[in-house]
C-alpha cells in the first residue's frame, strides 16, 4: 500500500536555488533505505516561494504540504506520513486548503505546481490540449474573434489587445515566406518571474497557446526567444517541444488538423533590451538587438520582414483556457478594460514572496496584507516598485490603487508584467533613482540619443544632487532631461526610465534633500 | 594561438546553423559552449562560415553581455544587482563579494574567480540571488556567500 504514496518536490529554479535537488536526493535515499519505491515527482512550484522547498505527499487523501523543508527534517516527515508519527513543525496541512492558494483564481496557472511538467499524460488529464482541439475545428477568423472577445491584453507589459494584434497578422498578406509566431520569453524585469515559473511548471500550455496562434493567423513557424539567465526553463522547454512534436501536437499536422506548425527555441545572450519586441526580432535575425522604429508594426513587417505575432509567455499560455472554456468565461474575471487574470509576483522585502494569479481589481494594499504579510526585515514598508525597473515607485499613500491597467496609469504608474518589489524604510530613494538611470545606461541599445546619452547624463546629474552640488539647479535640469527622454526616446527603455526617477523625487523628496516637492 | 585545429572546432560547432535563418546567435553560443569563449582570431572563420562580414559578427559579439572574447576564469560568480535583490541587502552583498574576491564587477583580471553582474535571475521572491558556476543560490547573506566562495578554491579567494 505505501508504495502508492507519491511525493512532490518542485524542480523549479527557485526551489532548486533553495536546495530542492539535494532534498530530492536525500528523500530517494531514505525511501530506498526503507525499501520503498515510491514515486518522487519533480513538479513546478505552487508559487509559495517562501515555503520552498515545499514537499508534498499524497497518501491517498489529497496532497499534504510540508515547507520549507531541509534534509534534516525528512526523517520526521516520513515518520509522520508513513508511520503515523506526530506532525512535524513544517507540516502545513492539505495543500489546497492553504489560504494563499484558496484566495486565488488560477486560470493560466491552473496546472502549474500540480502536474509533472514533462508528462503529456498529466497535461491531458488536466484539460490540456482541449483548446487546441477546438481550434483545429474552427475557422481562423473564429479563433481570432474568441481572443478579441475574451478581452485578453498583452501580459508582457504594454497591455495591447491580443486579438486585435492577431487580426492584423491574419489580415496581412505574407506571400511564400509565411508568417511567424514569436514568444517573448525575455523576462528581464527585476521582480518578475511568472514566465519562468510557467515555462518550468507547465511548458505544454505555452506550446499549446503558440500552436493555436499559428492556426489563428496562418503561421507555420514559431520561435520562443528565451533569456539565457533561465537555464532550467531552457531545458524544460527543449524537452517539452520534443515531446509535443513526437505526439503530433507540433509538426506537419498539428493535432490532426492537416496544418503545419513547428517551434524553435532560441536563447538570448544577456541583453535586457531584447525584451522590447523589435529589438528581440533583430536578435532573432542574428543581429545586434537594436530597436526598430515603428511603423511598420511587427504585425505587418516583423521577423525577416514577414507578418509576425509577438506575444509574451503569459499571454500565449492564457489562450488555451480561453478556447477551452470560452471567451465569456475568461472575460467574467476582472474589471473595466482589464479582463481575466493577472499573475502577480510579490518580491523583494516581503515576508511571503511568490507568484499568485488573481482577477484584476484587488488593491495593492489588500495584496500586501492578504498575501505578503509585511516585510521580511520586519521594518515598515516604505516604497513599492510595480512593473519592473521602468515602473514608478509608489509610496504607502497610493497603495489603495487597484491592480488594473488604467487605474495605475492614472497615477503615472504601470502594472507592466505584474512584478511588485517592496522596499523597507532603510531604502535610499535617491540611490534607487540613480540606479534606474545607471541600468538604462548599461542596457540601452544605443540607437537613439535621449536614451543613450540621456541615461549617462542622468546618472551624473543624480550624483551631483546626492552630493548637494547645485542641488536646486540640477533637480531642474534632471526634470528637463526626464521630459526629453520620456517624449523623444524610440522605445520604452528610454521612454519609461524617467518614471522611477521622477516618482522617487515626487514621493520621497526628503531623500533628495528637498523639503517638500509637492508644495 | 590561432591554429587550424581551433578553427576546425569552430567550423564544426557552427555547421548546424549555417543554413538556419538568423543563425548567428545560436552559432556563437555553439562556439562559446565548446571553447568557453569566442576567440577574436576566430571571428573571420565564423564570418566566412556564416556568410557575413567580420564587422557584423564582431558587432553582434560585442553587443551581448554573455558573449566573451577572453578565456573564462576558472570560476564565475554572477550576482544579481537588480531591484528585488537590492531590497534584500543586495548592495551590501555586492560590496562584500568584491572585497572577498579582490576584484571588481565585470572587470577583466587574472583572478581565478570572475565576478559578473547579472540583472535578474528570476529569483526575486527569495532574494538576494546568485549563480555560481551555473548553480543557482538564493536567500544569500554574507556568511553563506563566504562559505560558497571559500569552497571554490580552498586557499582564499584573492590570488589576483
Amino acid at each position: 500500500m505505501v508504495e502508492a504514496i507519491r511525493f512532490y518536490i518542485p524542480g523549479d529554479a527557485a526551489a532548486v536555488a533553495l536546495g530542492a535537488d539535494e532534498l530530492a536526493a536525500e528523500l530517494n535515499s531514505q525511501l530506498a533505505q526503507r525499501g520503498l519505491h515510491s514515486e518522487v515527482v519533480r513538479n513546478g512550484t505552487r508559487g509559495m516561494i517562501w515555503l520552498e522547498p515545499l514537499l508534498e505527499v499524497d497518501w491517498g487523501q489529497g496532497r499534504h504540504a510540508y515547507g520549507p523543508v531541509d534534509s534534516a527534517a525528512l526523517a520526521e516527515i516520513l515518520e509522520h506520513c508513513l508511520d503515523n508519527g506526530p506532525p512535524p513543525t513544517v507540516y502545513l496541512g492539505e495543500t489546497e486548503a492553504l489560504p494563499w492558494l484558496r484566495a486565488q483564481q488560477r486560470l493560466t496557472f491552473a496546472r502549474t505546481g500540480l502536474i509533472d511538467p514533462l508528462s503529456l499524460k498529466d497535461y491531458l488529464a488536466h484539460e490540456g490540449f482541449i483548446g487546441l482541439q477546438k481550434a483545429t475545428a474552427m475557422e481562423p477568423q473564429a479563433i481570432v474573434e474568441s481572443v478579441v472577445e475574451s478581452g485578453l491584453r498583452g501580459r508582457g507589459g504594454a497591455a495591447f489587445p491580443t486579438g486585435i494584434k492577431w487580426q492584423t497578422v491574419l489580415d496581412a498578406s505574407a506571400g511564400q515566406a509565411g508568417k511567424y509566431i514569436v514568444c517573448n520569453a525575455d523576462e528581464g524585469d527585476s521582480g518578475t518571474f511568472a514566465d519562468r515559473i510557467l515555462m518550468e511548471g507547465d511548458p505544454f500550455s505555452l506550446i499549446e497557446g503558440m500552436a493555436i496562434a499559428g492556426l489563428a493567423v496562418g503561421a507555420d513557424t514559431g520561435y520562443i526567444y528565451l533569456r539565457s539567465e533561465y537555464p532550467h526553463a531552457a531545458q524544460t522547454l527543449k524537452r517539452a517541444i520534443g515531446l509535443a512534436r513526437e505526439a503530433g501536437y507540433l509538426g506537419d499536422s498539428v493535432a490532426g488538423s492537416g496544418k503545419t506548425f513547428d517551434l524553435k527555441l532560441r536563447i538570448g545572450a544577456g541583453a535586457y533590451i531584447c525584451g522590447e519586441e523589435t529589438s528581440l526580432l533583430d536578435s532573432l535575425e542574428g543581429k545586434r538587438g537594436m530597436i526598430r522604429a515603428k511603423p511598420p508594426l511587427p504585425a505587418i513587417e516583423g521577423l525577416f520582414g514577414q507578418p509576425t505575432v509577438v506575444n509574451n509567455v503569459i499571454t500565449l499560455a492564457s489562450v488555451p483556457v480561453i478556447l477551452a472554456k470560452g471567451a465569456e468565461y475568461y472575460k467574467n474575471f476582472g474589471t473595466g478594460r482589464s479582463r481575466g487574470t493577472i499573475p502577480v509576483q510579490l518580491a523583494g522585502n516581503v515576508l511571503r514572496g511568490g507568484l499568485l494569479e488573481l482577477a484584476f481589481g484587488m488593491s495593492i494594499r489588500e495584496l500586501l496584507d492578504t498575501f505578503a504579510g509585511g516585510t521580511a526585515s520586519g521594518r515598515p514598508a516604505r516604497a513599492m516598485q510595480i512593473g519592473g525597473p521602468l515602473g514608478a515607485y509608489l509610496p504607502p499613500t497610493q497603495w489603495d490603487t487597484p491592480l488594473d491597467y488604467e487605474a495605475l496609469a492614472e497615477r503615472g504608474a504601470m502594472l507592466g508584467h505584474g512584478g511588485v518589489v517592496v522596499f523597507d524604510d532603510s531604502v535610499d530613494m535617491a540611490e534607487q533613482a540613480e540606479f534606474a538611470m545607471q541600468f538604462c545606461a548599461v542596457e540601452s541599445c544605443g540607437k537613439c540619443t535621449p536614451c543613450r546619452i540621456g541615461s549617462v547624463r542622468g546618472v551624473e546629474t543624480l550624483q551631483k544632487i546626492r552630493r548637494d552640488e547645485n542641488r536646486a539647479e540640477n533637480l531642474l535640469l534632471l526634470n528637463e532631461l526626464c521630459e526629453t527622454m520620456r517624449d523623444a526616446s524610440l522605445c520604452a527603455m528610454g521612454g519609461l526610465t524617467p518614471f522611477p526617477v521622477t516618482s522617487a523625487i515626487q514621493h520621497f523628496p526628503e531623500d533628495f534633500g528637498v523639503e517638500d516637492n509637492n508644495a | 594561438m590561432s591554429d587550424s585545429s581551433v578553427s576546425d572546432t569552430v567550423r564544426e560547432a557552427i555547421l548546424a546553423f549555417q543554413a538556419e535563418p538568423g543563425g548567428l546567435m545560436p552559432a556563437l553560443w555553439a562556439v562559446q559552449n565548446v571553447l568557453g569563449y569566442i576567440p577574436e582570431e576566430e571571428v573571420p572563420t565564423i564570418a566566412k562560415a556564416m556568410n557575413q562580414s567580420v564587422a557584423e559578427v564582431h558587432g553582434v559579439i560585442s553587443f551581448y553581455h554573455d558573449f566573451k572574447s577572453r578565456p573564462p576564469a576558472a570560476h564565475t560568480v554572477k550576482i544579481c544587482r537588480a531591484e528585488a535583490c537590492q531590497a534584500m541587502g543586495g548592495r551590501r552583498l555586492q560590496a562584500f563579494a568584491e572585497q572577498q574576491l579582490g576584484v571588481e564587477f565585470d572587470q577583466a583580471s587574472s583572478s581565478a574567480v570572475a565576478l559578473e553582474s547579472v540583472y535578474c535571475l528570476g529569483l526575486c521572491a527569495c532574494a538576494p540571488a546568485a549563480m555560481v558556476d551555473g548553480k543557482l543560490v538564493a536567500k544569500l547573506d554574507e556568511d553563506r556567500l563566504a562559505t560558497i566562495l571559500a569552497g571554490l578554491h580552498g586557499k582564499g579567494a584573492n590570488n589576483g
